[in-house]
């Protein structure tokens, strides 16, 4: 049974810090579970085997995050109890981690989008005053330098490909596009982040972020949408779109049937 | 568009990482002889084997980074070599049962991330076992330009020593992996890329 003192341990007071890290490991952990999701559908063994070690990376990663958040907590909680024990109202992974697989220029597309993303902000975060942080952030940003490799070469091959890959990676372009915003904003808790300098300077991320991707779509002959469009935001806050609720009890049926098993 | 004050723009991947990707503590196991018996320890981990690779063992792998005694009790240091490998906690496991079963009693197994670990410390006798194996071992040294992609190396066949080899994908059957296949024996093969 879980212990009411552990419900809701993402919504009591907490460190502007702990948020952060369940920012960065719920990110990792959403993404990684909608790899999961892919094991024995992609379109050729080579594609289901780096997309089984993408999302095995990014679980690792997160991990490293949420053990981090649950020391924090010193709620007798631990990383295993936040991925599987918090509801959709207690994530704060970034909305386009959460988006569904779709067809493969939807899955690479959002790769793409949150590996530029990624590397960017992890490798910023390798000078962070957080030496727990640091350690973790450089571990993950040679796995993400490979995600990233990989997902350009795709949104390239897809775009300037046929006109049938061209049209769709196109299409999941535009629908991903807004969720992009939420990569970066910056909002009170991130600004508590940059001011003890935990986190790095998010002006640079963005320039880094818009270059990565403008030079990656005009290599794919893919019309980048405006900067200014309308976007969502919300995840960072716990309000997300209807596909996380779906992830989570998907991903979470198994320990919340069976709290007390201690063998897999 | 893009501020001043802001990262050139001569191409994102020129300007970054900007941190040192790989560890710079390429300090080594301590010297035989500074501790009582290392030796013999690394003697019992160097029968203790990869469980995804079983030609090597931890020790040629390079993730046994440090072998100590901490109030009489034997510890032993063990970096992942990716954050969310599955073998970790098994590697971990078996070293435990190996060290108990040569006579050591309670030893302590920790983890530690930092400095990340990199192909640079696989040993040379482990490369050389990985190529008998038919998986190519890493070709030169880890660096921010073979981590971007920006040099692609010449990875010789494991099988037939040809240099007329393409990479298939990014990764192979692990994450340590990328799949390449011959043009000239025409077989593919796993390459250990570095990292
Ligand atoms: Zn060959």
């Amino acid at each position: 049974m879980q212990n009411p003192a552990q419900k809701n341990v993402a919504q009591k007071t907490q460190a502007p810090l702990t948020d952060y890290l369940l920012r960065l490991g719920d990110s990792a952990l959403v993404l990684g579970q909608r790899h999961a999701q892919l094991c024995g559908k992609a379109p050729a063994l080579e594609e289901e085997l780096a997309l089984m070690n993408v999302g095995l990376d990014l679980f690792g990663q997160a991990r490293n995050w949420l053990g981090y958040a649950a020391e924090l907590m010193n709620d007798n909680v631990d990383a295993d109890h936040l991925a599987f024990r918090r509801d959709a109202q207690d994530f704060r992974n970034l909305l386009i981690t959460e988006q569904p697989n779709g067809d493969f220029a939807d899955i690479m597309g959002r790769q793409f989008l949150f590996d530029a993303w990624h590397v960017h902000l992890l490798d910023g975060l390798t000078h962070s005053s957080d030496p727990r942080i640091a350690e973790v952030a450089a571990k993950s940003l040679k796995e993400a330098t490979y995600h990233l490799r990989r997902s350009s070469e795709w949104v390239i091959r897809l775009g300037d490909g046929t006109e049938e890959s061209h049209t769709r990676m196109q299409r999941a372009l535009d629908n991903l596009w807004q969720f992009t915003g939420e990569l970066l904003q910056v909002d009170e808790i991130d600004q508590a982040m940059i001011e003890t300098g935990i986190a790095p300077d998010p002006e640079a991320i963005a320039a880094r972020w818009k270059a990565t991707v403008e030079e990656v779509l005009e290599e794919a002959t893919l019309e980048r949408p405006s900067y200014d469009a309308w976007m969502y935001t919300g995840g960072k806050v716990g309000h997300h779109t209807e596909h996380l609720g779906f992830l989570l009890a998907e991903m979470q049926y198994l320990p919340r049937a069976y709290p007390d098993a201690t063998a897999w | 568009m893009r501020p001043p004050g802001n990262p050139p723009s001569d191409g994102p991947i020129d300007d970054w990482p900007s941190s040192d990707l790989i560890g710079s503590d390429r300090r080594g196991l301590p010297p035989a002889g500074e501790k009582g018996d290392i030796d013999a320890v690394l003697a019992v981990l160097e029968q203790v084997p990869d469980p995804e690779v079983p030609v090597v063992s931890v020790v040629e792998l390079g993730i046994v980074r440090d072998i100590d005694w901490v109030d009489g009790r034997l510890a032993v240091n063990v970096t992942p070599t990716y954050s969310g490998c599955p073998a970790t906690e098994v590697i971990e496991q078996h070293i435990h049962e190996a060290l108990v079963a040569a006579g050591y009693s309670d030893p302590l197994i920790q983890r530690r991330l930092s400095p990340a670990w990199t192909t640079d410390w696989l040993t040379e006798a482990g490369r050389e076992k990985l190529r008998a194996y038919g998986i190519a071992p890493p070709v030169g040294s880890a660096s921010k330009r073979s981590l971007t992609g920006q040099s692609d190396p010449v990875v010789p066949c494991p099988l037939c020593g040809s240099n007329a080899t393409e990479r298939v994908s990014e990764f192979g059957s692990t994450a340590c992996k990328a799949l390449y296949r011959c043009r000239d024996c025409l077989e593919p093969f796993d390459y250990f890329k570095c990292l």
